[in-house]
């Protein structure tokens, strides 16, 4: 079991939570070709290593997060906000 | 087809050896060193990349061919998994693709002279609740059109063919009826990859082992060569099938893929004398069972919830395996649970695998099987060996190019659920 420490509830059980998917990634213009919507839609970064996901704390606060955690440890090393994570970038 | 260069196995031949001392065996297939360019490298020694290599020479006649593994051939999925072949899928084209595939394994263990132990013992969806079963009759129907043998059976003919279902209509996942395959199974998966790599060798092809890819060479936009742990290896076209890592290879060439990776777990019991006849699996609670040809009763069920590539799996889900199970077969708690393991597979967004080429020109994609791989093996290598030898689809391949989601032609198995 991993535990994820939200920034709203502290630590939890990783079953609480649900992954979206990769945090950086910029929703293309409405004016964009089919094939940069479905880049958008479906190609995945699908990490090795260190990433940094999207993660929602579905069973607890319902508050979207930015989760940077290892894919071949499981080693979580970063909780945040996505909106603090967007307002930063 | 005979297979020359090796030695043929039979009755005979085990004979002969048992009265000779067993002196006269030879390795099954030679571990080959690298050389410098062949007309085509396959990158990835499971069962897909295997089986792919042996229909590149046998269908094809293209014999300059190596098989790149980054391990030991048949040590990722393919020797993870839970063995069950079936092919009761919603829509025509995945039925199409996994029917090709059991018909092809009801005769590999011929073609290839080797015993890939595949068993036909019938595979039972089980429905808990009415509802449930009428849910299975539409997809059985479905399947029905598409020409796949299944049909939906009651409750007394599901306990008659599993007796040891508890039947009381009080248990917690209860028995109502089924969605029987007679033709699903299990096979011997480790003779799957073996049998592939002992036949593709003896029609010439190299194996290649401890040889991990580390980059595409490209000139003007086409993969030329791939830099390995052993050397740069030139080649025509490149044939990827390395499952739970295929975004991390096209990473290395430069694009993106629509796959997640996961841990599916797998588990097994102590080996205890035949007891269950079938596979069975409860469609509620993605849980199923069946029984080895050594007697431990093998289980598995649904992925581990965080992308990863530990190759191993948490507790909860494996609790979320083994207790369902328990309510169905009571008796399974006298057994120790022996071993537990896990595997990275490769989901995509519709629970449909991706055959076709890759955005880089010379390379071709055999990906996204997800949860279930191995019954797909040598419908996958069929497949995948037609595009590296023409550069063109097989028809049954099309509806899988990775342009579908662009296109959003989608071909959505995922209310199949639990998919293995």
């Amino acid at each position: 079991m991993q535990v994820f420490s939200c920034p709203y509830c502290g630590p939890r059980p990783d079953a609480e939570f649900h992954y979206i998917g990769d945090a950086d990634k910029p929703r293309p213009e409405r004016s964009c070709s089919d094939e940069e919507w479905a880049h958008y839609l479906f190609m995945r970064a699908n990490t090795r290593g260190a990433a940094r996901e999207l993660w929602v704390h579905r069973a607890g606060c319902g508050r979207w997060l930015v989760v940077a955690r290892d894919t071949e440890t499981h080693e979580v090393a970063a909780v945040t906000p996505m909106n603090a994570e967007r307002a930063g970038t | 087809m005979s297979i020359r260069r090796s030695l043929r196995y039979s009755g005979w031949r085990l004979l002969r050896e048992a009265f000779g001392g067993q002196q006269g065996w030879t390795p099954a297939w030679e571990d080959r060193d690298p050389e410098a360019a062949y007309d085509i490298v396959v990158i990835g020694g499971g069962g897909h990349g295997l089986a792919t290599a042996y229909y590149l020479a046998r269908t094809h006649g293209i014999t300059r061919v190596a098989v790149l593994e980054k391990g030991w051939i048949g040590g990722g999925n393919t020797g993870r998994n839970t063995t069950i072949i079936r092919s009761n899928y919603f829509h025509p084209q995945s039925a199409a693709l996994y029917d090709l595939s059991v018909s092809l394994y009801e005769t590999l263990s011929r073609e290839l002279n080797y015993n890939i132990m595949f068993s036909q013992r019938g595979m039972m969806e089980i429905a808990h609740d009415q509802p449930e079963l009428e849910t299975m009759a539409r997809a059985a129907n479905a399947m029905r059109i598409s020409g796949v043998d299944i049909e939906v059976i009651d409750r007394a003919e599901t306990l008659r063919r599993e007796p040891l279902l508890d039947p009381s209509p009080r248990a917690r996942w209860p028995v109502c009826g089924a969605l029987l395959q007679r033709r699903a199974g299990t096979a011997r998966h480790d003779a799957v990859a073996w049998g592939y790599a002992r036949a593709a060798a003896a029609l010439g092809v190299h194996i290649i082992q401890n040889c991990e890819v580390r980059g595409f060479i490209q000139e003007r936009g086409r993969a030329v060569a791939v830099q390995t742990s052993r050397g740069v290896i030139r080649a025509e076209r490149f044939g990827v099938a390395v499952a739970g890592n295929s975004s991390v290879l096209a990473r290395l060439a430069g694009f993106e893929l629509p796959l997640q990776s996961y841990t599916l777990q797998a588990m097994v019991s102590e080996p205890v004398k035949p007891c269950l006849d079938m596979v069975t699996l409860s469609t509620s609670t993605g849980a199923y069972i069946s029984q080895s040809d050594k007697g431990e009763l093998v289980m598995g069920g649904n992925l581990d919830r965080s992308p990863s590539y530990a190759q191993r799996g948490g507790f909860r889900v494996t609790r979320s395996v083994v207790a369902p199970l328990l309510e169905m077969y009571p008796w399974l708690s006298t057994l120790k649970l022996m071993r537990q393991w896990g595997g990275t597979v490769d989901t995509s967004p519709d629970n449909s695998p991706i055959i076709g080429p890759a955005p880089v020109e010379g390379i071709y994609l055999n990906c996204g099987w997800g949860t279930g791989g191995f019954k797909a093996i040598p419908a996958g290598g069929t497949l995948t060996a037609h595009l590296l030898a023409t550069g063109r689809h097989h028809p049954l391949s099309e509806p899988f190019d990775l342009r579908r989601f662009a296109r959003g032609e989608l071909v959505d198995e995922g209310h199949a659920g639990v998919a293995h």
